[in-house]
């Protein structure tokens, strides 16, 4: 997709930088009513970064706290608070807007040659939802917090639980507001802001699988806030919804919850997923294997991704065939994701492969994911799912797919296009460790917790009987390296800010339209508007050694 | 060191086969992805001298192949699991049914023969038991590791699980279903003893009568005998023979009596229309705990009926 029209990349001017999106103002009122995608991209990633911290705090505090059976660390009570604090702020204060709202924002309009987002105020107003939901959630932690877990079963939640459920739910509710505003603005913006000559099946496979994400969130999110109104009504009103007491369903509510939950289960990955299919051409210098492929099974997991909630529910009291149905759909919605990394791997071979840092970030995804997906299918068998579910093993299960796949792609993409945001390069070397450290921290975390799952031992246990401690002891151990390596990137993309090499337009040498405007860009995108004449990731494995750092 | 807990139960060693091919699967897979994953990345590395020519491969027929394998595969392992998945949940006929109740934080038992016991399980081992359970309160879940079930304990209606446990033993009794403060301590024993040791267990343990007789207290003292019983002046339909039959409802059509209905009618005003008779029967919600409804079936199946 070179924009071959293009004038070649801007020499670095010797004395003064050109003028850029971030230079162009320094007030702070510039940040606050900025409308330009870039700057609301750093918006978001450093909202998200506030509460990736105190959920990681929750999280360090837990493992701490298994590491003895007996609890005696913090109370019950405090632990649960704990794991739904956890829960919580990562799904939909980290997790979901990670990879949409802040490399999606930066990244898509200059990915297909525009000047911004369709709407640029709603997204300005998507980050203040976003921040307003937070403040909900931060007062309803600071007041007391909340002991439901982050699914809100009913009628515990309803009904029987006395923590500041409310005002939680009324956080994740506004929040959800700013997925639907941002889905919406991505959903048009590729539809309409395309630069000339880029047509669908040239853009990259990052807007391919964020298009999916954004239908995602535009269609499952309002399910959800439907979900914790009815959920806030039985609990301020009596109104009776989902407590048998009161007349209500409590399964009808884990029916809801997991329409919205399971396709946003997609919304955490599929992002994930573009980033990767962005990163490994460029550093394998080859055109993607299976373009169409890779992106209409993205499309297929966002369709079929609506249909296998109720496997969730195989020991729920929901019908036996209900059951079976779900878990026939569950098996066919794992194909598509094994044709990703079927194609991944095929990409790679007569490649010219370098393992620069957002490469190991994108191998680790591969080899993290693939352990993620393959445990899925244990669950979405019926048999082995009456044993395992609510076990140790889901918990492994989903972190191998959110952590060590999504986040892992996340700091992939964050390496990757950190010299396109600051136009600074990060230490190659200490990025290189940081992914190898995240790597073997995150299998020391969470491998244990499959043989926890294996052995019996249920979640969200305060206390548990002695035979597992050694597990939890390995699990905590791991979580220590793991905590190493997310700490390092913090470090080093601060100092890199003033002290990294300047980049360049295009230190990968990378073929997206992002690359083929200044670093970092200047407040609207591009000089002139691109016309993209050739096929996405042009890739060459015969090309000279790349040029890094000009 | 055992990576699954002793299997225990007639189901157990099914659902091992299963854990145990899926595993096996997946170490296939893995080795499948990462094996040309890590040979690609050595030979194609920047700098090797490696062939690089494009490869002349048909996209679609690869892609295809890719598809279609894990389907069928899918399909396959869908199957089996389905299969194993129907033998736990559907028992065989002539269990002993024992009645559980959930509640924030324990779990009150009640045998047939009148025993109750909190947060311990006593059966015969090679007999079929199958737990009739509800919650007083929240969701909980009962779940026994060693005899790989579970099944969630869901207020305002009856579920199900069975075993038949194989091996005399102690074995973990867990709550798996968050239900609040102490959840982690909402655990207890399973007691499998052998057939005589459990018919002296059940006797030096049952004090009064059986959850019938328990039920047929009540049913007086409620006052349900006033218009259920033979004497009685009100016009309500008679009880025996009732249990596990079909009731015929006012406007034709049909309803089983089973436990759900019986607690349903009991709780519900006016729950259904029986057919020639007045819709007049109260409501006991607020009267009634769980275990005096489970007592009060248990009466009333003693009367008759079943399948």
């Amino acid at each position: 997709m070179n924009a071959v029209e293009l004038a070649p990349p801007a020499p670095v001017p010797l004395v003064e930088e050109p003028e850029n999106y971030l230079s162009v103002s320094h007030t702070v009122a510039s940040w606050l009513l900025t409308t330009d995608h870039k700057r609301i991209g750093i918006l978001y990633l450093y909202s998200i970064l506030f509460f990736f911290v105190i959920a990681s705090f929750a999280a360090a505090t837990m493992r701490l706290e298994l590491l003895n059976p007996q609890g005696g660390l913090v109370l019950s009570e405090t632990y649960n608070k704990l794991f739904t604090i956890h829960g919580v702020l990562m799904v939909w204060f980290f997790l979901i807007p990670s990879i949409p709202a802040v490399l999606g924002n930066f990244i898509i309009p200059m990915m297909i040659g525009a000047r911004d987002v369709a709407f640029p105020k709603l997204n300005l107003m998507s980050w203040y939802i976003f921040i307003g939901g937070g403040l909900f959630a931060l007062y309803s932690i600071v007041s007391g917090g909340v002991d439901t877990g982050w699914t809100f079963y009913t009628p515990f939640s309803s009904t029987y639980s006395n923590t500041h459920v409310i005002a939680m739910a009324a956080g994740v509710f506004v929040a959800g507001f700013s997925t639907i505003i941002t889905g919406l603005n991505f959903i048009v913006t590729i539809h309409k802001m395309r630069a000339p000559g880029m047509t669908w099946f040239r853009l990259p496979l990052f807007i391919w699988s964020l298009y999916s994400t954004s239908v995602i969130m535009v269609l499952a999110t309002p399910v959800l806030a439907i979900t914790l109104a009815l959920l806030s009504l039985e609990r301020f009103w009596g109104i009776g919804i989902f407590d048998p007491k009161l007349g209500g369903d409590p399964v009808l509510f884990q029916h809801l919850f997991w329409f919205y939950s399971h396709p946003a289960v997609y919304i955490m990955i599929l992002p994930g997923m573009g980033v990767i299919s962005e990163i490994i051409p460029c550093f394998a210098r080859k055109k993607i294997f299976g373009y169409h492929f890779v992106a209409f099974s993205s499309v297929a997991i966002a369709v079929l991704g609506f249909l296998v909630w109720g496997h969730h529910m195989f020991v729920s009291s929901q019908s036996v065939y209900a059951g079976l149905i779900f878990s026939l759909l569950s098996f066919i919605v794992s194909v598509p994701s094994a044709i990703k990394v079927f194609n991944w791997t095929a990409t790679l071979y007569k490649g010219s492969i370098s393992f620069d840092t957002p490469m190991l970030y994108a191998f680790g995804f591969i080899g993290l994911f693939t352990i993620g997906g393959l445990t899925g299918l244990f669950l979405a068998c019926l048999g082995a799912d009456v044993h395992l579910h609510d076990t140790y093993f889901v918990v492994a299960h989903f972190h191998y797919i959110m952590v060590g796949g999504m986040v892992m792609a996340f700091m992939g993409g964050l390496h990757y296009w950190w010299p396109k945001i600051t136009g600074r390069m990060y230490p190659e070397l200490m990025g290189r460790l940081a992914a190898l450290i995240t790597f073997i921290g995150f299998n020391f975390t969470f491998f244990p917790q499959f043989l926890l799952g294996y052995l019996g031992m249920p979640r969200r246990y305060h206390t548990y009987p002695p035979e597992f401690q050694i597990f939890h002891v390995l699990s905590t151990a791991g979580a220590s390296i793991l905590g190493v390596g997310y700490a390092l990137p913090v470090i080093y993309f601060l100092y890199s800010l003033r002290n990294g090499k300047r980049a360049g337009a295009n230190p990968w040498n990378a073929t997206g339209l992002e690359w083929q405007t200044p670093s970092p860009p200047p407040k609207d995108n591009f000089a002139r508007v691109p016309v993209v004449k050739r096929e996405p990731y042009d890739y060459s494995p015969f090309e000279k050694e790349r040029t890094q750092n000009v | 060191m055992n990576l699954l807990p002793g299997q225990a139960s007639s189901v157990a060693p099914e659902v091992d086969y299963l854990l145990l091919f899926l595993t096996g699967l997946s170490l296939f897979f893995m080795a499948l992805i990462f094996l040309p994953l890590a040979f690609f990345a050595f030979k194609y590395r920047r700098g090797a001298n490696a062939d690089r020519t494009p490869p002349r491969v048909t996209e679609w027929k690869l892609e295809v192949t890719w598809t279609v394998i894990p389907l069928f595969l899918m399909m396959g392992i869908f199957t089996w699991g389905a299969s194993v998945y129907f033998n736990i949940e559907r028992p065989p006929a002539d269990a002993i049914e024992i009645n559980v109740v959930g509640k924030q934080w324990m779990w009150k038992v009640q045998h047939q023969e009148g025993v109750r016991e909190i947060n311990e399980i006593h059966v015969p081992v090679g007999r079929t038991v199958r737990l009739v359970m509800t919650s007083q309160d929240v969701i909980h879940s009962l779940f026994i590791p060693a005899f790989r079930i579970k099944q969630d304990v869901v207020p305002g209606k009856y579920t199900t699980e069975w075993f038949n446990a194989t091996k005399p033993g102690n074995y973990h009794l867990f709550c798996s279903q968050f239900c609040g403060t102490d959840h982690a301590r909402m655990i207890g024993r399973v007691i499998v003893l052998g057939e005589s040791a459990y018919e002296s267990w059940l006797a030096s343990n049952s004090s009064g009568g059986t959850l019938a007789v328990a039920g047929a207290k009540l049913f007086t003292e409620l006052g349900c005998s006033g218009c259920h019983g033979e004497n009685s002046k009100v016009r309500a339909p008679p009880l025996e023979g009732v249990y596990g039959k079909p009731v015929p409802l006012d406007g034709g059509a049909f309803q089983i009596a089973d436990d759900k209905y019986i607690r349903d009618c009991i709780l519900q005003e006016n729950h259904v229309h029986v057919a020639g008779y007045e819709p007049v029967m109260p409501t006991f919600k607020g009267h009634v705990s769980e275990e005096e409804l489970m007592d009060l079936i248990a009466y009333i199946k003693s009367l008759g009926g079943g399948k």
